[in-house]
């Protein structure tokens, strides 16, 4: 054999996928390319309707089990790809190489089943030859490491005598216990408090140390994306409009999709402003995007550069900061110096 | 500015807890317990607090949804604490709320038409130029077409969905209005979409706003006054700015630091300052003897066990910054890395 080219450890090339629907194809996510390293923490931002979980359920395969949804492009896991792969090699990754993380733990988990049974399951599916009883301590000390206290006695609760916080430690126990290389966690803090939102930020990071694995990290929040990831993108109407190292991203921001999410938030480390500058109007719908530029019915600046936002899709440019975007790299730097930035 | 539009003392809402056949009351989720405190005509009141500190409960009360247990809400001089539904009629044109969840709190079945003009026509209040009219006018308001006057409420998105609900809170033109986390299910450029729209509203109307939030962010931004709740007391109210910057209970200090903050440069220094709190908040059925944040608190010592704190004055602080704690926050204390000892609840 040849020596294998290097390639991350996640790589995901062209992404396309859409639903068929009475009401017409939505196209959920389009040409989206980016690939995380293990160890690296991805961070993928974007509203409701932008695409961002849909990605991260095409990398587990998830879609597979609906008709009406089609997937294409290539996803690299560990050199397997896993578009063309059968359902029965996605299965065996999923749980197991690659886990997930949902945003409610309520409904993620079966309320039926005890959490401590529920683990033991997601353990043995990938470890056919272990008993009962190994798995029920290799379960219970997941819910240890993960600090859920008195995890002997809560090992046999069900999911709705935990408390949120609680409850989220439990499903990220659950996702861990195979030692996954790779960890999607799509909102994991959004249901929860402040407070336990620290934690719980905390303890991905911990256990991201101790494991190694490659992380994506969903969200809405780029509090939240500031906190963890190494690099980041920003999708908008299911396009991945920018994309760069975390620092690069929200120091510098290119798209003014991405300025109009910074300004948006009202933000405990400046002086308090007197008018936040949101983005106007609303997300488009994915049945029918806008021609052209897709955040051209909502940018201020779409029409600075000949007409081209109408009619042309702006392309993913740029080395390691990449931007989808045709203002000319000057003007958007000028733009962001001189009327952005000031109102940030 | 300073004159009080709505007064609360000692206010207590304390929800049975019932067993059996005969539905014998075995305890009670003190929700809300035992809170004093004024909104001023004109200001913007926020109420910050984690789920489960009895932030949503206190604004029902406030605007009498819910008839407190004990303690007394007054309302421009007025005393409306248990006032029945047909007494509390007029106060209904004052005193409006906004709801969290723009899915259920407009009915499906009504057009928007008929879900903004039903306050009018309870109310009784003249329209001359018509009902419809009169709505059109609150749609074109709060930034909506007016001409979607037939359409359902499935037919909007979030965003325009709590314009409509504030569309509707704005109809009886009222002094007070009790928002209950109106911007947290919306995204973020819509929540400052509509943050933006309740500060022009405000401007126009000299409306008076309690803001309830879990968002330390839009709180800041919007608030002149901000008291934070913990389980179902107010352990600490003051000018906006003052409270951002000299926080003086621990609770307050623990809340801020773990707000993430989108700087990724400033990432290590955010996450050595941050307090990090263990463990999550107490029943309300059965909440801690003496000061209720004492089981997640690192200050804490025997005397918060046996004496709970008064609301008061501490430090060198001015007359409107009370805080209810025994050993208060001082300026230049470093707070960083603390973590609470386990302490048994």
């Amino acid at each position: 054999m040849s020596t294998p080219i290097a390639r991350p450890y996640l790589e995901v090339k062209d992404l396309n996928v859409r639903f068929e629907t009475d009401d017409g194809i939505v196209q959920a996510v389009t040409d989206s390319s980016f690939s995380v390293e293990r160890g690296k923490t991805l961070g993928i931002v974007g509203e409701s309707g932008s695409g961002k979980s849909v990605t991260s359920l095409a990398v587990l395969g998830l879609h597979r089990t609906r008709s009406n949804a089609k997937v294409s492009g290539e996803i690299w896991l560990d050199d397997q790809e896993l578009v063309t792969a059968t359902d029965e090699q996605v299965r065996k990754l999923r749980g197991g190489k690659m886990a997930m993380i949902f945003q409610d733990p309520l409904s993620a988990m079966h309320p039926y089943f005890t959490v401590g049974s529920q683990i033991v399951e997601a353990y043995r599916v990938h470890h056919p030859e272990t008993n009962k009883k190994v798995a029920r301590e290799k379960a219970i000390d997941m819910l240890a490491r993960v600090g859920i206290p008195q995890p002997e006695r809560r090992f046999n609760d069900y999911a709705h005598q935990f408390s949120g916080g609680m409850r989220q430690r439990a499903m990220i126990a659950m996702a861990l216990v195979n030692d996954p290389s790779l960890l999607i966690a799509d909102e994991p803090t959004t249901a929860l408090d402040v407070t336990v939102q620290a934690q719980i930020l905390d303890l991905i990071r911990d256990l991201q140390d101790e494991f190694g694995s490659a992380v994506i990290m969903i969200t809405h929040d780029l509090g939240v994306v500031a906190e963890l990831a190494d690099d980041v993108l920003v999708m908008y109407g299911g396009k991945v409009i920018e994309k760069g190292p975390a620092i690069d991203t929200f120091q510098n921001p290119q798209h003014p999709y991405t300025w109009g999410l910074l300004g948006s938030m009202p933000r405990l480390d400046r002086e308090v402003r007197d008018r936040l500058n949101p983005v106007k109007g609303t997300p488009p719908s994915l049945i029918n995007l806008p021609d052209g530029c897709a955040f051209h019915p909502r940018c201020p600046y779409a029409g600075r550069n000949g007409n081209r936002s109408f009619t042309e899709v702006p392309m993913l440019r740029g080395d390691v900061h990449k931007v989808a975007c045709h203002l000319p790299p000057d003007d958007r730097t000028t733009i962001f110096q001189q009327e952005v930035l000031p109102n940030l | 500015m300073s004159e009080n539009l709505l007064e609360v003392s000692g206010l207590q809402k304390h929800f049975p807890i019932t067993k059996g056949l005969f539905k014998r009351q075995v305890g009670a989720v003190r929700a809300v317990d035992g809170i004093d405190l004024e909104v001023r005509a004109g200001e913007t009141l926020g109420l910050v607090g984690e789920s489960g500190c009895g932030k949503s409960t206190a604004g029902r009360l406030f605007t009498r949804i819910l008839e407190p247990t004990g303690g007394k809400v007054v309302f421009e001089g007025n005393d409306i604490s248990h006032k029945n539904v047909n007494q509390l009629r007029p106060l209904r044109r004052d005193v409006q709320m906004i709801f969290q969840d723009p899915y259920s709190s407009l009915n499906p079945r009504h057009t928007v038409g008929a879900i903004i003009s039903a306050p009018l026509q309870i109310q009784d209040i003249p329209t001359p130029q018509g009902l419809k009219k009169a709505v059109q006018e609150l749609l074109e308001l709060v930034g909506l077409n007016p001409e979607h006057y037939n359409r359902y409420p499935h037919e909007f998105s979030g965003g325009q969905r709590q314009r409509i609900g504030i569309a509707r809170a704005l109809a009886l033109r009222p002094k007070l209005i009790v928002a209950d986390e109106p911007v947290s299910a919306l995204d973020v450029s819509i929540q400052a979409q509509v943050v933006n729209l309740l500060d022009d509203l405000q401007r126009e109307f000299d409306l008076t706003y309690v803001f309830i939030a879990h968002d330390l962010s839009v709180v800041r931004h919007i608030s002149d006054r901000v008291a934070v709740m913990y389980l179902g007391k107010v352990v600490e109210i003051a000018e906006r700015d003052d409270l951002y910057k000299n926080p003086r209970h621990p609770y307050t200090v623990a809340l801020m630091s773990a707000v993430p903050v989108p700087d990724p440069a400033r990432r290590d220094r955010a996450q050595r300052d941050r307090v990090l709190l263990t463990g999550d908040v107490p029943s309300p059925i059965n909440p801690p003897s003496g000061c209720r944040f004492r089981t997640r608190c690192w200050k804490a010592q025997d005397i918060c066990a046996t004496e709970e704190p008064p609301l008061t004055v501490r430090l060198e602080d001015p007359q409107s910054h009370l805080t209810a704690c025994h050993f208060p926050v001082v300026d230049d204390e470093t707070v960083a890395g603390r973590r609470p000892a386990a302490t048994p609840a």
